[in-house]
């Protein structure tokens, strides 16, 4: 989706302002929030690409307006709320007030360092060929889905160099919408600054996105 | 909207998003859904044991052992899994070598994907609409927030993590470090220079 989540290339959001020192968390909430989210992966069954696509799936004034814990927090209720683990009335009195449904399974505290450990690969065995090859022209799609995409808009439309053939990784686009892993050849391509941003930009910048075949066509 | 507002905006609404993550907590604890001791264990993870030094010690191997670079660059995730590093946002990582002609620099501009493993959960500015944004359109004016300013002809080479691959920048070693242990080696290198929004320390810098 165009959401306020893709960013590249916005103007106005001023300098980066590093902190010194800067904690892992600035508050006790932000821990919770960050464990609430990675616990409630194995009982919620949901996906990396779907949780993606709740947190960025809000109006963009709000987008802009929420810290990034802020945006997983609400992301979580609504993974939560859609699937009716948890109900509204619940979240307003802080207490479960309906049966549990059943899960799968809970992350216990034995499990967790091999769960981090193992994560969550993503690319897949396949018996299709690539279609492209390191040094093919390609461009990128002018594709405006409404649901989840991993084409950022600033290369929409614009011409790139294959510079490496990744693998066959879990297709973002499907999964995230419940469609399956779907997976599709995975290229890193290259892109010259000048054509991203016009003929003044800056001659010595290039920038590389991951992208998936299906966002790809040759010239 | 600056950098700082969206920053300090963690703290003006603080109370009430308190108050909902630890209602949440409370009904997800009571369903059964969570162990709040893995909780504790997850956060302990990331606030002890999982963040940049464990980067800077990839780094410094690189810069000391030929042949660990070597793995290093031919496929970064399973030389990195040899110190023990692996897993979570960081199941597929790509090791990007920095010389006098190229530098590289890490973003991830649809949300805030980092390498985990290896350094730990992204600060702050990593996930702020100034970085995002400007990362891929001025990198140098990005670098230029860092104090960091590079030749006119270094080519400035920017990733953005839009898959499921993470990418670690290895800086390149600072003169005058010959002979160095790994160990001290490491102290030289920065999250920052690992991000490409710096570069590492020299050794005038550690006494």
């Amino acid at each position: 989706m165009n959401g306020a989540q893709d960013m590249g290339g916005l103007h106005g959001f001023g300098p980066v302002e590093p902190e010194q020192n800067e904690p892992v968390f600035h508050a006790d909430w932000e821990k919770r929030a960050f464990a609430l989210t990675l616990a409630m992966g194995p009982p919620g069954g949901w996906n990396i690409d779907m949780s993606r696509f709740v947190r960025e799936n809000r109006p963009p004034a709000e987008y802009l307006s929420m810290s990034y814990y802020q945006i997983w927090f609400a992301g979580l209720e609504a993974l939560l709320k859609e699937r009716a683990l948890v109900t509204d009335d619940e979240i307003v009195v802080g207490h479960a007030l309906h049966p549990p449904k059943p899960v799968e399974r809970i992350l216990s505290p034995g499990d967790v360092a091999q769960v981090l450990y193992r994560g969550g690969p993503t690319e897949r065995e396949t018996n299709t060929k690539a279609r492209f090859k390191a040094g093919d022209t390609v461009r990128a799609k002018n594709i405006n889905p409404l649901t989840h995409t991993r084409l950022p808009r600033y290369v929409r439309g614009h011409l790139g160099q294959i510079e490496r053939v990744i693998g066959c990784h879990v297709f973002p686009d499907s999964n995230a919408t419940g469609a399956g892993e779907n997976p599709q050849w995975l290229y890193t391509v290259r892109f010259d600054g000048r054509e991203l941003w016009g003929e003044g930009a800056d001659p010595s910048v290039t920038v590389s996105v991951d992208a998936w075949e299906p966002y790809l066509e040759p010239l | 909207m600056s950098g700082h507002d969206y920053h300090d905006h963690d703290h003006s609404e603080l109370t009430e998003t308190q108050l909902r993550v630890r209602a949440l907590e409370t009904v997800l604890t009571e369903k059964g859904y969570v162990d709040p001791a893995a909780l504790d264990l997850l956060i302990e993870t990331y606030e002890k044991k999982v963040g940049p030094r464990n980067g800077a010690r990839v780094v410094a191997k690189a810069w000391a052992d030929p042949a660990f670079r070597a793995r290093l660059f031919k496929d970064a995730t399973p030389a990195i899994a040899e110190l023990g590093y692996a897993g979570r946002q960081g199941e597929h990582i790509v090791a990007l070598e920095n010389t006098p002609q190229r530098h590289n620099m890490v973003v991830c501009t649809l949300c805030s994907c980092y390498p985990w493993p290896v350094l730990g959960l992204p600060p702050v500015w990593y996930k702020s609409a100034p970085y995002r944004s400007r990362a891929v359109a001025d990198p140098r004016g990005v670098l230029k927030d860092f104090g960091v300013s590079l030749p006119k002809d270094t080519e400035i080479r920017v990733w953005d993590s839009t898959a499921e691959i993470r990418y670690l920048v290895i800086p390149m070693r600072p003169a005058g470090t010959d002979g160095w242990s790994e160990e001290k080696l490491a102290e030289l290198v920065t999250r920052d220079s690992m991000i490409g929004t710096g570069l590492p320390k020299q050794p005038k810098d550690l006494k």
